[in-house]
């Protein structure tokens, strides 16, 4: 018998637990922070936060490690070496400002175009991009365009938002829900926790990617589509759909533009006011759309005017109905069986109208009708980049929201609902702005949803007025910007050259670029007279990235720990459907570097500046520190980076004077703050009177914005008659017949740019990323305890290549483009589209980066797919540079990639092998036992 | 030799739903946390910023795929800790006493002042469960985060293991295989929970809930049908049942 020792089931776990913000990756759940004798013990997820009620994710678990990385940057750093070899010198603060201030006051003293500002994974865009305003320049933008614009822009375009931040399925009464291609670690848990919820219920999960993995692994039935072919096979659900009369019309009258009659110009039909007519078939009339009392018609045609118009949905139905769209037509090409999307179809249907749900609650629409019930209909979407990131991905975009349009799914019960301040219209979202004068703001804020050719960023000879060519008739719509084209644009000097590229936590140089060894040169190049083609390159990041090496000045930053933050409803909140909400993020660890949190850095490098708004009339600071700002800015008067605990009485709710204690009050209240909506504005509220007025009263807008969701988007028609021969702002004639093929304002499906510029029988094979659950982008990959899982990634071939190429176990593989070839290790898989390849997202590192090892598995195993994708079309004999984006926004087409394959010799080293990069922060140590002083 | 208890009053376990696990690691990693700085030696990590890292993990995910004929291949994620097995092979092996499996809730711990870093146990552990810690040379493995489930330090319903807590799918449950009241007794029950390999004779606490059946390899069904009862038929058919339906509206 052995005798049970007494172990202590009740030792002690922290000293005290401190409430901030996971930053891990883009999510933003509440963690609660135990420390212990000073140090970071143990992090989990808060209970009460509205993102993660409680779990946590990997990554957030692992920040232990991130907190503590030996990555972490020391102190600024100025550059000594060449420019990429990573040899620096560190200086203080204020030499760091000084430098700053002397490349930047005569660029805006003279020409502020000529700094280009750009972030990358930013969550203050509200502060970066009034900063870049109060500078002055337009060029200025996040990573939108790099990443999801085209879901972001479709959303806003059509129902005024889309997934995740704007809003997000109803997890607790949806019957049957449908992912597309996401990255795993975006809107990262709240998905996870809802497939647990789905699955609770047992309600169906169908998960459309080429790619089996993660949520495409639990999902009830597995779409294994042909990358870029998602917008056929939703347009064939469309189809499906309406030829078996499996639409909401009732829905579709009152809350979308169906009835709205369009005219042969494309543009609708408007009154004096400027309101959209509808044809009423009670008075045998036009009236506008949101007259009390109508009976819209939904097809005929009318002369008014001198011109034939029809109503929307008479064009949809006309467009949809065609039999080119019908599942035996598109299925093959999307790898699919035509029974199966027709099946898709009929259970969509089955869910949305069998299944109707019915709450008994009273509304009242902008009509000023009010409704005894409202009507669910239990069937809900969720996509992101993998269908966005394509040629096509604005359109496929648009295509999905359609759907769930026809099927009357948004903002009802057991559909897709917003999360305040969404839903937001174009209507409520600025104009693009750039008008520049030397030693003044900009006239505005840069990035906004252009209503037509009038708000194109162009100069009067046609060029462009930013940088990256954002607002101009190769992508008119690019709400985001276009980051990805900045680096390639400043080389080329076209439009125009940059003096200063400043950039923070955007890894241009790696793997947030495409052609990372193009870009590379394009950092290091030099004129004829030995200077830089980029003059000064200004960089913050918190860690030894690889793109570190190549600024000229660092300004390092904090880790998310040592750090204050607000994630604004100015910006990306973190509300639910229910419930408004913020939150904050504070250093619940003091920095033990030479370090500042970039906002903080960037204000003050404001005031240095002298920039108007960060100094008062002497010339003296405004806000001392981000904190400061956070609390004391005001975008509109009592309206501020914080909506909770506002006013001298801190119980201001999103409208109220600036409270000195409210950052305590948010640290006292968990990190966070949250207000609900109330019941009688819970649903329909673009429509919905309760939630227009109580989104005013909280300061979300001024005035009620009540609206009709855009199934046809009339901004589209506008670029497309332009490109037509009609109005004043013309198109280049190269661009024309390219406009008005893919500027439909109904969503239309055609073929990603790459396919049709390179020979598909040369190039056979689709090739994409996927982010896995367990590692952010570039950030993940020195943490010590997530490389363990994911330290390197093999490129996983599909069982039909892989038996074509008789590859066996162990073996390598030459993978080209029509841009170059790397040198891989691949690996099987079955649960994979059959003419598809694909690896892990940015796992990849340079030699030399991130405080690894010159041989760590990231840099020898570990590769990117970045170097066969170029900024650039193949080259079509006309001697232009066609940018391989998103013809309509500009979002960079990552997943157009066309490649083929090749045995290649079992190797030791991935290709292209880059020079390692001296570390400025050594390497990390040899052994780790973290929390050993606490163990017995 | 060591000996063990001939019952437990309790059979505190885990139930992992194979149906819901994504492969996040998210237990994984909030395992580690926890543990290295809880129960025991900490969990090392050799050369972490290196060419080999490797670590002691209490808690790892494994994927599979499977691939029947005919039909789509699927991807099961497989989360492997200890199933504090009723007849455990790693305690009887145990030379020193230091393997033992506790009475009073059926939870296998090893005391480590007493483990002499043999390995005897890991090789008798027929699902890879323990690991040796490079740096203590102690044999690791889960504890049912035994300084968890009972800590007054704890708010009550954190008392539950770290991987169970974060679970974001809640794929995790904790609870007493034991008591037929209890949550995971009927969840096992409901869903025909299952033992990992019981060829072995092991008699794991921890129990698996299976991977409930895909609809996408059931056969194809005939729902597009009935729908169809109304029929529409190209934009002029269509127009005539858009009036017929809006009529009755
Ligand atoms: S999903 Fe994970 S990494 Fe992202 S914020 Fe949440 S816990 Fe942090
Ligand atoms: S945390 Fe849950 S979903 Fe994630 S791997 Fe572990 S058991 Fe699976
Ligand atoms: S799983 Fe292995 S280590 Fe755990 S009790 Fe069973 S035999 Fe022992
Ligand atoms: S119960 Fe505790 S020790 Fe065991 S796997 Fe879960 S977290 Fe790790």
């Amino acid at each position: 018998m052995t005798i049970q020792p007494k172990i202590d089931t009740s030792p002690k776990v922290a000293d005290e637990i401190r409430k901030t913000t996971c930053y891990m990756c883009a999510c933003r759940c509440g963690i609660n922070v135990h420390m212990r004798d000073g140090k970071v013990k143990y992090i989990e997820g808060n209970r009460d936060h509205p993102v993660n009620r409680g779990v946590l994710c990997a990554k957030g678990s692992a920040g232990i490690m991130q907190h503590y990385a030996p990555s972490r940057l020391r102190a600024p750093m100025k550059r000594v070496g060449e420019r990429g070899s990573g040899e620096f010198e560190e200086i203080s603060w204020d030499e760091a400002f000084d430098l700053a201030a002397e490349w930047l006051a005569p660029v805006r003293e003279t020409a502020p175009e000529r700094l280009a500002f750009f972030t990358g994974r930013d969550q203050s865009q509200s502060l970066t991009s009034w900063w870049a305003q109060q500078f002055g320049t337009p060029n200025y933008a996040a990573h939108g365009g790099f990443c999801s614009v085209n879901m972001a822009a479709a959303g806003i375009y059509t129902l005024g938002g889309a997934f995740w931040e704007f809003g997000s399925p109803d997890w607790e009464q949806t019957e049957m829900f449908m992912i597309f291609g996401v990255a795993e670690d975006h809107d990262s848990n709240p998905i996870k926790m809802g497939l647990g919820r789905l699955k609770e219920r047992g309600a169906k999960v169908v998960g459309v990617n080429p790619v089996r993995t993660g949520y495409n692994a639990i999902a009830d039935e597995w779409v294994g589509i042909t990358p870029g072919t998602d917008g056929l096979f939703i347009i064939a659900l469309i189809h499906e759909l309406l030829k078996a009369g499996k639409v909401d019309l009732p829905y579709l009258m009152r809350t979308t533009n169906a009835p709205v009659l369009v005219g042969e110009d494309g543009l609708f039909l408007r009154d004096d006011d400027g309101k959209e007519l509808v044809w009423d078939l009670n008075s045998n009339s036009t009236q506008p759309f949101d007259a009390a009392g109508l009976k819209p018609a939904l097809h005929g045609e009318h002369r008014i005017a001198g011109q034939t118009v029809r109503p929307v949905f008479h064009l949809l139905a006309e467009k949809y109905l065609d039999d080119s769209n019908a599942a035996e037509h598109v299925a093959e090409r999307c790898g699919l069986k035509p029974e199966t999307i027709k099946r898709l179809a009929a259970e969509l249907a089955d869910c949305a109208f069998n299944k109707e749900i019915t709450i008994n609650r009273e509304w009242t629409d902008f009509r000023g009708v009010t409704h005894k019930t409202i009507t669910g209909r239990p069937v809900s979407f969720h996509a992101m980049r993998g269908i966005s990131a394509h040629s096509n991905g604005f359109q496929t975009c648009r295509a999905l929201h359609v759907l769930q349009l026809l099927l009357g799914s948004v903002e009802v019960p057991g559909g897709f609902r917003f999360k305040p301040p969404y839903p937001k219209p174009v209507a409520a979202h600025p104009r693009p702005h750039h008008t520049v004068t030397p030693g003044k703001p900009l006239d505005g804020p840069h990035l906004g949803y252009p209503r037509g050719p009038e708000d194109l960023a162009l100069n009067p000879d046609g060029t462009a007025k930013r940088i990256d060519k954002a607002y101009t008739w190769e992508n008119p719509m690019s709400a985001h910007g276009m980051m990805h084209m900045v680096i390639s644009n400043a080389h080329a000097g076209d439009p125009y050259p940059v003096d200063v590229l400043f950039m923070y936590m955007a890894n241009m140089s790696w793997n947030s670029s495409m052609n990372t060894r193009g870009v590379m040169d394009m950092l290091t190049d030099k004129d004829e007279s030995g200077a830089y083609k980029i003059p000064k390159i200004i960089y913050s990041d918190a860690y030894s990235s690889e793109m570190v090496a190549f600024a000229d000045l660092i300004l390092p930053d904090t880790t998310y720990l040592e750090r204050h933050d607000c994630i604004s409803l100015l910006d990306r909140p973190i509300s639910e459907q229910d419930a408004m909400a913020d939150s904050i993020r504070w250093p619940v660890v003091e920095p033990d570097r030479d370090v500042r949190g970039f906002q903080t850095a960037l204000i003050q490098l404001g005031v240095k500046l002298g920039l108007p708004g960060m100094v008062d009339a002497d010339g003296k600071a405004i806000y001392t520190d981000y904190a400061d700002y956070i609390t004391n800015h005001q975008r509109r008067p009592g309206v501020g980076p914080l909506a909770g605990f506002r006013g001298e009485d801190g119980q201001g709710k999103g409208r109220g004077a600036p409270n000195p204690n409210q950052i305590q009050a948010y640290i006292d209240n968990g990190g966070f703050w949250m207000d609900h909506v109330p019941e009688d504005a819970q649903y329909n509220r673009p429509s919905n009177v309760a939630y227009q007025d109580w989104a005013v009263e909280r300061g979300i807008y001024d005035a009620p914005q009540p609206y009709i969701f855009q199934l046809y988007v009339e901004p589209m028609a506008k670029f497309r008659l332009a490109a037509q021969g009609k109005g004043e702002q013309q198109p280049p004639e190269h661009l024309r017949e390219r406009l008005i093929a893919t500027m439909d304002p109904l969503p239309v499906w055609y073929q990603p740019f790459e396919e049709q510029g390179v020979d598909l029988d040369e190039y056979p094979l689709h090739a994409l990323t996927q982010r896995p659950a367990a590692m952010y982008h570039s950030w993940g990959s020195q943490n010590a305890w997530l490389r363990q899982i994911h330290g390197h990634n093999p490129l996983y071939v599909s069982t039909d290549i892989w038996i074509e190429h008789g590859f066996a176990e162990g073996d390598w593989a030459d993978l080209t483009s029509h841009h170059g070839t790397i040198t891989v290790p691949v690996v099987r898989m079955d649960a994979l589209n059959a003419r598809t390849v694909w690896t892990w997202n940015a796992i990849g590192k340079r030699k030399g980066a991130w405080a690894l090892d010159r041989d760590a598995p990231e840099t020898t195993k570990g590769f990117l797919l970045n170097h066969l994708i170029h900024e650039l079309l193949p080259p079509k004999g006309d001697g232009l540079r066609w940018s391989n984006s998103d013809p309509i926004t500009g979002q960079a087409a990552w997943y157009d990639l066309r490649v083929k394959i090749k045995k290649a010799a079992p190797g030791t080293q991935t290709k292209p092998e880059i020079p390692a990069q001296k570390s400025p922060v050594g390497r990390g140590p040899d052994s780790l036992a973290y929390g050993k002083e606490w163990t017995k | 030799m060591t000996t063990l208890p001939t019952a437990t009053q309790k059979k505190l376990g885990l139930v992992i739903d194979l149906d819901t696990c994504v492969g996040c690691h998210a237990c994984v990693i909030s395992c580690k946390e926890w543990n290295t700085g809880s129960y025991g030696a900490p969990l090392s990590d050799q050369d972490p910023y290196g060419a080999d890292p490797v670590g002691t993990f209490l808690n790892r995910v494994h994927t599979f795929e499977v691939k029947a004929e005919n039909t789509p291949a699927q991807v099961v994620h497989f989360p492997k800790s200890c199933l504090h097995c009723e007849d455990a092979p790693c305690v009887t092996v145990c030379p020193t006493g230091a393997s033992y499996k506790r009475e009073e809730d059926g939870i296998v711990l090893v005391n480590e002042s007493d483990c002499i870093g043999c390995g005897l146990c890991a090789w008798a552990c027929p699902y890879g469960a323990r690991e040796m810690d490079q740096a203590e040379g102690v044999m690791k493995k889960c504890t049912l985060c035994v300084d968890r489930i009972y800590n007054e330090n704890i708010p009550i319903e954190d008392q539950v293991p770290s991987c169970v807590r974060t679970c974001p799918a809640g794929a995790r449950h904790f609870g007493d295989l034991a008591d037929p009241t209890s949550g995971v007794f009927k969840l096992v029950e409901e869903r025909g929970g299952m033992d990992l390999m019981p060829e072995q004779g092991t008699k794991p606490v921890n129990k698996y809930l299976p991977p409930r059946p895909k609809t996408d390899t059931a056969p194809e069904l005939d729902v597009l049908g009935p729908l169809l009862a109304e029929s529409t038929d190209g934009a002029g058919g269509f127009f005539g049942w858009l009036d017929r339906t809006l009529e009755k509206l």
